[in-house]
C-alpha cells in the first residue's frame, strides 16, 4: 500500500500539484532557460564575457554600493525600529504606517525623484555640493537610492524582535546594576543579531540586483564606476544585436551571488531558530 | 475577555513615565530626520515637480493617450498577477501547513527565489524562454500553427503579465504562511471528522482564520505589481501598447525635455496615489490581522 | 465486539509508537486507553478515527474493515484534546456543522441542535463564540458537536486535560452520565488512573506502545499482571524482596513484590486495641507525612524498605521520625503475566487466638 501521510485533511495531491506546477512553469523553467542559454558558448567565451572590465566593474559597483547601503540601513533601521517600538512621540503612528512606502512606491518613480532631489538643481543636491559632494550621477547617489529601497526590510526585521523583547528584560539588567550601554551591548544586541543579519541580507539581495531606482541616479558611466550589473544586462538586451548569450552569462553570475546570499540567510535563520528553541 | 500578551501588558507601552532622556530625544530626532529626508521629502518632491508647470500640463499628461493605455496595462497585469499568485498562495499554504512531507523546506526556498533575484533577470528569463530561439518558443509556435492563434509571449501583454507574476510571486504566500501555521490543524481535523470535504473545510473553517493576512498579502502583492519596472522593462518595448505606468514614466523622463520631465512626474503622481492607497489598505489589513492573531492566541 | 483493533503498528521517524496492539470494545461500553505520555494511547485513538494511518493491522467497526474508509465516513465522533471548536462559529453553528455537511434539512438541523443544546445544558448560549465560554462549557459543546451526526462510536482524546481540577470531577460524572444516556460506545484516552478507574467499563493499559493489560477496573486493580500496571493503577510500592519481615517465609524468588497502601497497617506502639497484631508487627519509622484532604498519606521505612499507607484524620497525631508498629497483611507477587496474592502467614495465628 502506498504510504499515506495524514490523509484526514483532504487536498494533499491537488495542492501539491498546483504548487509544483505553478512554481516550475512560472519561476524555475524561465530561470533554467537562463542557465541553458549561457551554455550556448564555450567556457572560455563565458569566462571572457564575465571578466570583461566593464562587467567586473559593474559587479564591484553593485556589491560595494549594496553593502554600504545595507550597512547604513542597519544603523538607521535599528534607530527607527527602536523608537517606533519603545518610545512615544507625536506622529509615531503615521511614521509606522509609512515605513513601507519604498515597498509600495514604484522604483522608477523613486529613481527619478531622488535624481532630481540630489542633482545640482535640487535643494539637497545643492546642499551636498556646498560641502563638496556631488549627489546624483555618482556612487553617492547610487547608495542613497539603495538606502531608500532597502530600509523597510531592515526596520521590518527588527520590529518583531524588539516587540518580543519586553522592556522588563532590560529593566531586569538595569536593576542588576548594568549601565544602559552595557545592557544594550550584552542584552539587546545579541537578541537582535539574527534579525540584523536577516534584514541586512534582504536589503543587500535587493540592492545588488536593483535596476529601476538606480538607473537614473547613477549616471550609468563605466568610467566613473557607476554602472550596476542590472544595467549591463539590460544594455546587452537592448543593444542593436541583442546579445542574449552575454546577458544570460552575466545574469548567471548574479543569480549565483543571490543564491549564495539566500543560502546564508536561511542558515542564519535556522541557527537562530535552533538557539531559541 | 480581553486578550493580554504573555507579559500581561502591551510591550509598546513600556510604562516609562519618566521624562525622556537626552539619548531618547536624540534617537527620536535622528529617526524623524532620516524618515523625513528619505520618505516624506521624495513624496512631496514628486507632487511639487508634477504640478510645477501648472494644472493644465499636469492634466494633459495624466490624460494623455499613452498614459491611459499604460494605466490599463498596469491594472491588467496587476490584477492577473494578483489572481495567479493568490491562487498559488492558497494552494501552497494549504500544502505546507496542513501536511508533512519530505522536501518542504526545499520547496519554501524555491518559492522565495523571486525575492532575491534581480527583476532584470526575471525579464531576461522570459525572453530566454519565449523569445527568439527561446526554449519554449517551438511549443508556442506549434500552438499558434495548430490552432491558428497568434500568441506571442514576450514583447507583448502576456510577457508583461508573466514578468509581473514572477517578481510578485511569493508575496501573498509569505503573509499567509505564518497565519496558517499559527492556526494549526485541529479545526480542520475536527471538520474532516464530521465528514466535511476539502472545499467545505477551507471555506467554512480555514478562510475565517486567514482572511486578513490574506488581504494583507494581496495588498503587498498588488503594490509591488503596480510598481515593477526592471522585469517589465526587459520584455516590453511598445509604448502606448505594452507599456505600464512605470515604463511610461521612464519614457517621458528619458526623452529629456523639461516639459517631458514634468509630465513624467505627473504620471508618477498616479503611481504615488496608488502606492498611498495600497499603504492605507495595508495598514488596515495589518491592524485587522493583528487583532485576529491576538484572538488566535487567546 | 463493536469496535476492534487488530495488530496495529505505527512508527514515527524511526521510533515505534504503537506495537502490535489488539483489543476490542463491546457495544455500549466505555473503554479507557490509560498510559503515561508517550505510551501510544493518543496515536491508537487517532488511528481508530482515521486521523492517522497505521503501518499495519486492521480496524473493524461492526465487523467491517474500515482501513480504507476516510475519517469523515467512519461514523465516528471525536472530541479533541483542546476541543478544536471552530473559533469563528458560535455554539449553534459548531454543533450544526456535521449536520450541514450531511445536507440535512434546515428544520431537521434546528430540531437536533436544539435538542443537543438542551441536553448539554447550555440553553441560551447558542450565540456565544468559543472564546466566550468556560473550559467546561467548551467541553460540552465539543461533546455535542461530536455526537450531533449520531455516530456509532465516540472517541475522546484526554477530555478533561484542559479543565481545572475542581470542575474536572464534576464534568467527569456528567460526561459518563451523558454517554450512558445516549448509549454510545466510546473510547477515551487519559493519563489519569483515577479517571480511568472511575469512569471506564474497560481499561486498556499501555506502556511504550504495547498493551500491558486490559480488563475491568476492578480486575485491573485487584489482579495487576505487571509491576507497571500495579504501579500505574493504585500507588503501589514495588520491591524485590522482603528481608526481615516475619510472616512471608515462602516468597518466590526473583519476582517483583508489590505492596498497596491498603495492605499496610501502621499503628502507634502503645495502641492496645491492636495487641494481637502488635506482637507480630515490624518496627517502622515515619519518613514522610502528606495531607491528602480526607486522610494522611504516610511514608514509612521498614527494614530498609519504603512503604506507603494512608491514615484516617480521626486517629491520633503522628510525627516525622516516630517509630510505629507496621503490619503487612498481604502482598502481590508478579510473575510474567500472572499475579499471586500472598497472605501474611501470621494472620492464621491471629485468627486462632
Amino acid at each position: 500500500m502506498r504510504k499515506k501521510q495524514n490523509r484526514v485533511i483532504p487536498g494533499f495531491g491537488l495542492t501539491m500539484g498546483i504548487t509544483v506546477t505553478t512554481l516550475s512553469l512560472l519561476i524555475l523553467l524561465p530561470l533554467a532557460s537562463v542557465l541553458i542559454r549561457s551554455f550556448d558558448q564555450t567556457p572560455a567565451e563565458f569566462w571572457q564575457t564575465i571578466t570583461r572590465s566593464n562587467v567586473i566593474g559593474a559587479f564591484r559597483t553593485s556589491i560595494l554600493c549594496a553593502l554600504l547601503a545595507a550597512a547604513i540601513n542597519c544603523v538607521f533601521g535599528l534607530i527607527l525600529a527602536w523608537i517606533l517600538v519603545r518610545y512615544d512621540f507625536p506622529g509615531k503612528r503615521l511614521m509606522d504606517g509609512m515605513i513601507e512606502l519604498p515597498f509600495a512606491l514604484p522604483t522608477a518613480v523613486a529613481g527619478i525623484t531622488l535624481t532630481k532631489m540630489y542633482s545640482d538643481q535640487g535643494v539637497l543636491g545643492q546642499a551636498l555640493n556646498r560641502i563638496g559632494i556631488q549627489g546624483s550621477y555618482t556612487r553617492v547617489g547610487l547608495v542613497i537610492a539603495l538606502v531608500f529601497l532597502g530600509f523597510p526590510f531592515v526596520v521590518r526585521s527588527f520590529n518583531p524582535v524588539l516587540q518580543k523583547l519586553p522592556p522588563s528584560c532590560d529593566d531586569a539588567a538595569l536593576t542588576l546594576g548594568a549601565s544602559k550601554s552595557f545592557t544594550f551591548r550584552h542584552v539587546i544586541l545579541p537578541e537582535l543579531t539574527p534579525a540584523l543579519l536577516t534584514g541586512f541580507g534582504l536589503a543587500l539581495a535587493r540592492g545588488i540586483g536593483e535596476y529601476g531606482s538606480v538607473t537614473y541616479i547613477s549616471g550609468n558611466s563605466a568610467k566613473n564606476g557607476t554602472q550596476v550589473v542590472s544595467y549591463v544586462i539590460m544594455q546587452k538586451l537592448n543593444s542593436g544585436s541583442a546579445d542574449y548569450v552575454g546577458a544570460a552569462s552575466i545574469a548567471l553570475v548574479l543569480l549565483a551571488i543571490s543564491f549564495l546570499l539566500m543560502f546564508f540567510l536561511n542558515l542564519v535563520q535556522w541557527l537562530a531558530a535552533r538557539r531559541t528553541r | 475577555m480581553k486578550p493580554e500578551d504573555e507579559y500581561g501588558m502591551k510591550p509598546k507601552k513600556s510604562g516609562k513615565t519618566t521624562r525622556p532622556s537626552a539619548v531618547q530625544i536624540a534617537l527620536i530626532l535622528i529617526g524623524v530626520l532620516f524618515f523625513a529626508l528619505m520618505l516624506v521629502w521624495p513624496l512631496i518632491e514628486v507632487l511639487y515637480r508634477a504640478l510645477k508647470d501648472g494644472w493644465e500640463l499636469y492634466w494633459s499628461a495624466v490624460t494623455a493617450e499613452n498614459t491611459l493605455s499604460a494605466l490599463r496595462v498596469t491594472l491588467l497585469a496587476a490584477v492577473i498577477a494578483l489572481l495567479v499568485n493568490t491562487f498559488f498562495a492558497l494552494a501552497a499554504s494549504w500544502l505546507m501547513t496542513k501536511f508533512d512531507f519530505r522536501g518542504k523546506s526545499l520547496l519554501t526556498t524555491l518559492i522565495d527565489i523571486p525575492f532575491s533575484v534581480s527583476p532584470v533577470i526575471a525579464g531576461l528569463a522570459f525572453i530566454m524562454m519565449f523569445g527568439r530561439n527561446g526554449l519554449a518558443t517551438p511549443v508556442v509556435n506549434w500552438i499558434n500553427d495548430t490552432f491558428g492563434t497568434d500568441i506571442s509571449l514576450v514583447f507583448s501583454i502576456p510577457g508583461v503579465v508573466l514578468a509581473t507574476i514572477f517578481v510578485t510571486f511569493p508575496y501573498v504566500l509569505r503573509e499567509l504562511l505564518p497565519a496558517m501555521n499559527l492556526q494549526g490543524r485541529a479545526e480542520e481535523e475536527a471538520a474532516a471528522m464530521l465528514g466535511a470535504g476539502g472545499l467545505t473545510i477551507f471555506r467554512r473553517v480555514t478562510l475565517s482564520h486567514i482572511k486578513w493576512p490574506l488581504i494583507y498579502g494581496m495588498v503587498l502583492c498588488a503594490a509591488r505589481a503596480f510598481g515593477e519596472f526592471g522585469a517589465v522593462y526587459a520584455v516590453s518595448k511598445a509604448r502606448g501598447k505594452t507599456f505600464t505606468l512605470p515604463l511610461e514614466v521612464d519614457a517621458l523622463y528619458m526623452s529629456g525635455g523639461a516639459e517631458a520631465i514634468t509630465q513624467a512626474f505627473a504620471v508618477s503622481s498616479i503611481l504615488v496615489l496608488l502606492a498611498l492607497i495600497m499603504l492605507i489598505l495595508k495598514n488596515i489589513a495589518e491592524w485587522r490581522a493583528g487583532k485576529s492573531e491576538e484572538q488566535e492566541k487567546a | 465486539m463493536f469496535i476492534e483493533a487488530r495488530h496495529l503498528n505505527k512508527h514515527f521517524d524511526g521510533y515505534e509508537a504503537v506495537k502490535d496492539v489488539t483489543f476490542g470494545v463491546e457495544q455500549g461500553k466505555m473503554a479507557a486507553l490509560l498510559g503515561p505520555s508517550g505510551s501510544g494511547k493518543t496515536t491508537i485513538l487517532r488511528m481508530i478515527a482515521g486521523l492517522e494511518q497505521q503501518d499495519s493491522g486492521d480496524i473493524l467497526i461492526h465487523d467491517r474493515n474500515v482501513n480504507d474508509v476516510p475519517a469523515g465516513k467512519r461514523g465516528i465522533g471525536f472530541v479533541f484534546q483542546n476541543y478544536a471548536l471552530f473559533r469563528y462559529m458560535n455554539v449553534y453553528d459548531n454543533i450544526a456543522f456535521g449536520l450541514k455537511v450531511q445536507k440535512k434539512s434546515r428544520s431537521e438541523i434546528r430540531a437536533r441542535v436544539t435538542e443537543l443544546i438542551e441536553l448539554i445544558g447550555l440553553k441560551g448560549l447558542e450565540k456565544r463564540y468559543p472564546n466566550q465560554l468556560s473550559g467546561g462549557q467548551r467541553q460540552r459543546v465539543a461533546f455535542a458537536r461530536a455526537i450531533a451526526p449520531d455516530p456509532g462510536l465516540l472517541l475522546l482524546d484526554e477530555p478533561f486535560a484542559a479543565i481545572d481540577a475542581k470542575v474536572r470531577k464534576e464534568l467527569r460524572v456528567w460526561l459518563k452520565d451523558m454517554i450512558v444516556q445516549v448509549g454510545i460506545t466510546s473510547i477515551f484516552v487519559t493519563h489519569d488512573q483515577e479517571e480511568a478507574l472511575e469512569v471506564a467499563d474497560d481499561i486498556i493499559i499501555l506502556n511504550e506502545g504495547r498493551i500491558e493489560q486490559m480488563g475491568s477496573p476492578m480486575d485491573i486493580y485487584l489482579h495487576p499482571r505487571t509491576p507497571f500496571v500495579a504501579q500505574f493503577a493504585g500507588n503501589s510500592c514495588v520491591v524485590d524482596s522482603l528481608p526481615g519481615f516475619r510472616g512471608f517465609p515462602n516468597l518466590p524468588k526473583g519476582q517483583k513484590i508489590l505492596i498497596r497502601p491498603e495492605f499496610v497497617d501502621a499503628f502507634k506502639k502503645d495502641n492496645s486495641q491492636m495487641q494481637p497484631f502488635a506482637d507480630r508487627a515490624e518496627d517502622g519509622v515515619i519518613t514522610g507525612i502528606s495531607f491528602r484532604g480526607n486522610s494522611l498519606e504516610v511514608r514509612l521505612e521498614v527494614h530498609g524498605i519504603p512503604l506507603l499507607t494512608s491514615r484516617s484524620l480521626e486517629r491520633r497525631e503522628i510525627r516525622l521520625g516516630e517509630h510505629m508498629n507496621v503490619f503487612l497483611h498481604r502482598v502481590y507477587c508478579i510473575e510474567e503475566e500472572h499475579t499471586q496474592v500472598v497472605e501474611n502467614e501470621l494472620l492464621k495465628d491471629i485468627s486462632m487466638e
